[in-house]
């Protein structure tokens, strides 16, 4: 993985010490609020409901056992023993002090790691496909070109003061594991005909109060032009996106507007001109980067054979493990969804087990997932067994990649000041219904995403089942969506009719799944027996 | 009643205003009448407080109560983290949330 040299850990420690001096100065009283906010938001740090929360930036997901220990002492010395990780890749801590607020940073940059631009109108971690470099179908890894993009990115002057907040997604495979489409920029690493490295870009895709799908700007940018092309993009975003109205605001309004054939003109105007200035950085560069996404010394011998005789276990590998491109090799996803439990949170014990797992059976390497899990990207088959017993014993085994129970939930109004209802409680009561019938297990593939506002964060829009949580007169109420989906079939899922309150919302989701389970034919998962038999079943058993 | 509610500076921590001074407790909390905005200006200048601002609460049997579930989760805790909460003997406390 990508290892800072002088200048990234020079920019990051000055950073630590900046903040550390405007923190100073706001608990001194020689900063007001109104002039310290926009400085702890570019460091990742909000005042949410409790108490102040840090986000930090894991690029592309990928973190190393080091890093991954650093995260579990932040949590158990800063917080209050837990993160939670986010559908960004990155992690969250809920109960942030502000006088340690630089302590943490610096203890971050002791293992390569900030929160810078995770916050503001700028340009957002880069998020990829948390099996890069590991799965059987990718051209490429994508990863280079992600950590390209994010030195690009990173304290770009010109890109620092967006109309809005700017999220980019990096994959190299035709499966889209990162919701890529619903970026502000998709960037697909291909391969066209003459077998050359291009990128396609999908460009104005976003959740939020206007979900909108990328469309397809330019089907291959050579990658000696991958930056350029990025810079023309987001010059005509800023030049022209919505100022004045921060609901307005996100590119897929202006490309919205605009029409993409005019937004593509302007964009490939910008490049022509920009490409007469030789902004892109040296091939060389991308060279060096790559030096650090090279294979790890696989065995090249290793079996691909699988004990499979307990059955807990082969119920485990065939739910949460991955084929893998080198033969007696898996990528196994740790399910962050144990039944009841609260998506995307682990505590520090959980954290330091995950990073002692990832130096003994995954060449060092982790992963954050969008979905809100974490993968160990090259374990050995003949090392999973060990794996699972280690992981199971700590509640890490959950069989149910992207079943019901594998709910991506935004933190909603337990945490989140901007929501207007809870997300969790309906995840653990839905998980909890689910398992406790068995009906999970019959229903196979079905995503189901929450989100407490419209700001989408739990990607409502793309789940199979979707709830939005919103505010009725000052009570909870949930609005049902159905057929979304986030991968190569991307797709935005509609409103069924009237909210529910908090049960209702659960027995709602039953009885989707109940439609589902009467009407499905043959191998058809649930979004695709929705796609056959449309809205109206479903709101006729949900309404009558 | 109008109460006043906001986040101490250095901890981050929800806090109520009680006629003298800031309280964890929502309970300690006094209505402020009119007086909101002369109070606010004054406290959030001595930087015990951090974005502070008037809601609607009643007093009844059990309490302060703020008028909006946000307020009461602010108030309590999270819901979903009992142990975390001003209660955490309490585990049907998130009830009161309600």
């Amino acid at each position: 993985m990508y290892r800072y040299d002088s200048y990234d850990q020079t920019m990051v420690d000055a950073r630590v010490a900046e903040f550390r001096d405007q923190t100073r100065r706001r608990i001194d009283g020689k900063l007001t609020e109104d002039q310290f906010k926009p400085l702890r938001l570019q460091n990742g740090l909000y005042l949410q409901l409790h108490a102040y929360m840090l986000r930090v930036a894991v690029p592309y997901g990928t973190l190393s056992s080091a890093q991954m220990h650093a995260l579990a002492d932040i949590a158990d010395k800063y917080d209050r023993g837990y993160g939670h990780f986010t559908t960004r890749q990155n992690i969250q801590y809920n109960w942030i002090k502000l006088e340690d607020a630089p302590d943490i940073l610096a203890d971050l940059a002791k293992v390569e790691m900030h929160a810078i631009q995770t916050s503001g109108n700028c340009i957002r971690n880069i998020s990829s496909d948390q099996f890069a470099g590991a799965a059987a179908d990718e051209v490429v890894d994508p990863r280079p070109y992600a950590e390209l993009l994010r030195q690009w990115s990173s304290f770009h002057p010109e890109f620092l003061a967006l109309p809005r907040k700017f999220k980019i997604a990096v994959i190299a495979s035709e499966t889209d594991r990162a919701a890529m489409r619903l970026h502000d920029i998709g960037v697909k690493i291909v391969r066209n005909a003459a077998g050359e490295l291009g990128a396609a870009f999908y460009v104005g895709g976003g959740m939020g109060r206007t979900p909108m799908i990328g469309p397809l700007i330019r089907e291959f940018v050579p990658l000696d032009q991958l930056i350029t092309y990025s810079e023309a993009c987001l010059r005509v975003y800023n030049r022209y996106g919505r100022r004045d109205n921060k609901y307005k605001a996100r590119i897929k309004i202006l490309v919205h507007e605009l029409g993409a054939d005019e937004y593509k003109r302007q964009v490939e105007e910008e490049f022509a001109h920009l490409l007469t200035l030789g902004i892109e950085p040296p091939l060389a560069e991308l060279e060096r980067i790559k030096t650090f996404f090279v294979d790890p010394p696989f065995e090249k011998s290793a079996s691909d054979d699988l004990d499979r005789s307990d059955p807990d276990f082969a119920l485990w590998v065939d739910r949460n493990c991955t084929p893998h491109k080198q033969p007696g090799y898996i990528a196994a996803t740790i399910s962050l969804k144990a039944v009841g439990g609260i998506p995307g949170d682990a505590s520090a014990a959980q954290m330091h087990l995950m990073a002692e797992l990832t130096e003994r059976y995954s060449f060092d390497e982790c992963r954050v997932t969008h979905a809100q899990n974490i993968v160990l990207p090259h374990v050995r088959k003949a090392d999973l067994y060990a794996l699972w017993q280690q992981l199971d014993e700590a509640g890490l085994a959950t069989p149910n990649l992207d079943l019901i129970g594998d709910i991506i939930a935004c933190p909603g109004l337990d945490y989140c000041s901007l929501a207007n209802a809870r997300s969790i409680p309906v995840a653990q009561k839905i998980s909890q219904r689910f398992a406790e019938t068995g009906k999970g297990d019959m229903l196979g593939e079905l995503k189901l995403k929450i989100s407490g506002c419209i700001n989408a964060c739990g990607h409502h829009h793309a789940g199979h089942i979707g709830i939005l949580g919103v505010d009725k007169k000052g009570t909870e109420n949930y609005q049902l969506l159905l057929g979304g989906s986030e991968g190569a079939d991307t797709s935005l899922g509609k409103i069924t009719g009237p909210g529910f309150d908090e049960d209702g919302i659960v027995a709602a989701v039953e009885t989707a799944a109940d439609v589902y389970l009467a009407q499905r034919q043959d191998g058809e998962r649930f979004l695709d027996t929705y796609r056959r038999i449309g809205m109206e079943p479903f709101k006729e058993a949900l309404y009558g | 009643m109008k109460i006043l509610t906001g986040n101490d500076l250095k901890t981050g921590a929800v806090t109520w205003w009680t006629g003298s001074d800031w309280s964890l407790h929502v309970d300690d909390a006094v209505d402020v009448g009119d007086e909101a905005d002369e109070i606010l200006a004054r406290e959030q200048g001595a930087r015990r407080v951090n974005a502070a601002y008037a809601i609607d609460a009643i007093r009844d049997a059990n309490g302060v109560r703020p008028g909006h579930i946000k307020e009461r989760i602010r108030a309590l805790g999270p819901t979903v983290r009992p142990d975390l909460t001003l209660k955490p003997a309490d585990p049907a406390a998130g009830n009161w949330v309600i």
